[in-house]
């Protein structure tokens, strides 16, 4: 008697934790038929809460891009160039992936939702990775220079 | 009276066409006398009156700022008696306090160079793409001539950034404006690609993108369907940095051009055209441009 309430008892929270489980997975990342895939940014958790976010993101862009052309307000947190270098989705390539790729990051649920956006028109829909190869190289070279000042060191004792 | 003889970089000034002709590559394209040009090297040689004005009320000014330096050290937003620009405080607007300006010294701008050209296009994302009547230029070599005397000069043309801008006046959605530290721009979000401003600007310096376009600079959107020019290179300035034309030309080439801000009395540009004979393209217009030109 008591071994068998023992096993119904732990049977039905193994029930609950699975329902649990299963609950907690997101819709989002499903990768179902039914639902579009949205990469996941960098970092723990965008600029404002994920909810929020997908509510209210282009009235938060809109709002910063006449703050930042009129009046020269370059302030990081709601600017489409975060968003776009948090949120960028890297190809086959290594690259990150253009607007035209339905895995980018805005492209995903534009698509799914079928609402157009005409931001990349002129807006870079991926990170200027330029940049990120000049920083790499000067990295580097500061890194050979300093192997090289090591050396010469040596070389002087 | 000076005359546009010719070209380099690009961009002719056929004052009857309506597009940018020229190309980027095209140098030396003979336009010596023939007709229709000349509009954009007019007016020059006349005597200064843009040297800085030593009124009672710039006077006034300049014990304003530095008592407001005085008083609140650190508030400010630039510095008073800096030469060139210091970084503003991303989460601040920009304020009429300053006015960049660049002047630029055509003695000291070598005839076959076109650093800033290739600088500019380089920064901004613009080039040549093998269609001369429609391809993009914010900022081009021309040669001027003295219909007198026969000499010539060379210079880099660009939006002149005006002080009242018949590009802004024009526009009927307010896409084109003027920012409050007197840097005009092209609301992109706004400009529906009428080309109104195109036809107003006196200096040509206008251009209409024809094409879609891919894989812009993050820090300068360009699309299809909207009208661009020379932006000051506002995405440097605000962080306190040079245009590329004027760190180039510097770095590299003659020094021919000065940035700076041309409300402050003591920056390097406002004791320039204080101490030398400057020359305002077009000065007729009355436009009061902020690119001012010495030695033309």
């Amino acid at each position: 008697m008591n071994l068998w309430r023992t096993t119904r008892c732990a049977a039905l929270t193994a029930l609950l934790l699975l329902v649990g489980v299963c609950a907690s997975v997101p819709v989002s990342a499903g990768g179902g038929a039914l639902t579009p895939t949205i990469a996941k940014g960098k970092g723990d958790k965008c600029v404002a809460p994920t909810e929020y976010m997908r509510r209210n993101h282009m009235d938060l862009l809109d709002h910063q891009r006449d703050d930042t052309v009129i009046d020269g307000i370059r302030t990081e947190r709601f600017s489409l160039k975060g968003c776009v270098s948090c949120h960028a989705v890297k190809g086959e390539d290594g690259r990150a992936v253009t607007v035209k790729d339905e895995r980018h990051f805005c492209a995903s649920c534009h698509l799914y939702a079928a609402v157009n956006m005409d931001c990349f028109d002129c807006h870079a829909s991926r990170p200027d990775e330029a940049k990120k190869l000049g920083a790499l190289r000067k990295k580097s070279h500061a890194r050979d220079m300093a192997v090289l000042k090591d050396y010469l060191k040596g070389a002087e004792r | 009276m000076t005359d546009l003889v010719e070209n380099e970089g690009g961009g002719c000034c056929s004052a009857n066409n309506g597009t940018t002709s020229g190309t980027t590559s095209g140098t030396g394209s003979a336009l010596a006398g023939s007709s229709g040009c000349g509009s954009a090297g007019g007016g020059c040689g006349c005597a200064s009156q843009d040297a800085m004005p030593q009124t009672r009320r710039g006077f006034m000014k300049a014990g304003a700022a530095l008592a407001m330096t005085t008083l609140a050290p650190g508030v400010t937003l630039y510095s008073f008696g800096a030469g060139q620009a210091e970084a503003k405080p991303a989460d601040q607007a920009v304020t009429s306090k300053v006015r960049w300006g660049m002047l630029i010294d055509a003695s000291k701008c070598d005839d076959g160079c076109t650093k800033c050209v290739t600088a500019c296009s380089t920064e901004n994302g613009w080039s040549d793409t093998g269609n001369p009547l429609t391809d993009a230029q914010w900022i081009r070599k021309v040669t001027v001539r003295d219909r007198d005397q026969g000499k010539e000069t060379t210079l880099p043309m660009m939006c002149l950034h005006c002080a009242e801008p018949p590009c802004v006046d024009v526009c009927p959605t307010g896409a084109s404006f003027k920012r409050a530290d007197g840097i005009v721009l092209v609301n992109k979000h706004t400009c529906i690609g009428c080309r109104y401003c195109m036809m107003a600007c006196p200096y040509k310096a206008r251009s209409f993108i024809h094409e879609p376009l891919e894989d812009q600079k993050e820090y300068s959107p360009r699309g299809k369907g909207t009208v661009e020019s020379c932006t000051l290179c506002v995405h440097r300035v605000d962080e306190g940095r040079l245009p590329a034309c004027v760190e180039t030309c510097n770095a590299s080439a003659g020094g021919a051009m000065t940035f700076g801000d041309l409300n402050d009395p003591n920056s390097e540009i406002s004791q320039r055209m204080a101490k030398f004979v400057t020359t305002e393209v077009r000065a007729d217009l009355g436009l009061n441009t902020g690119v001012r030109y010495q030695n033309i």
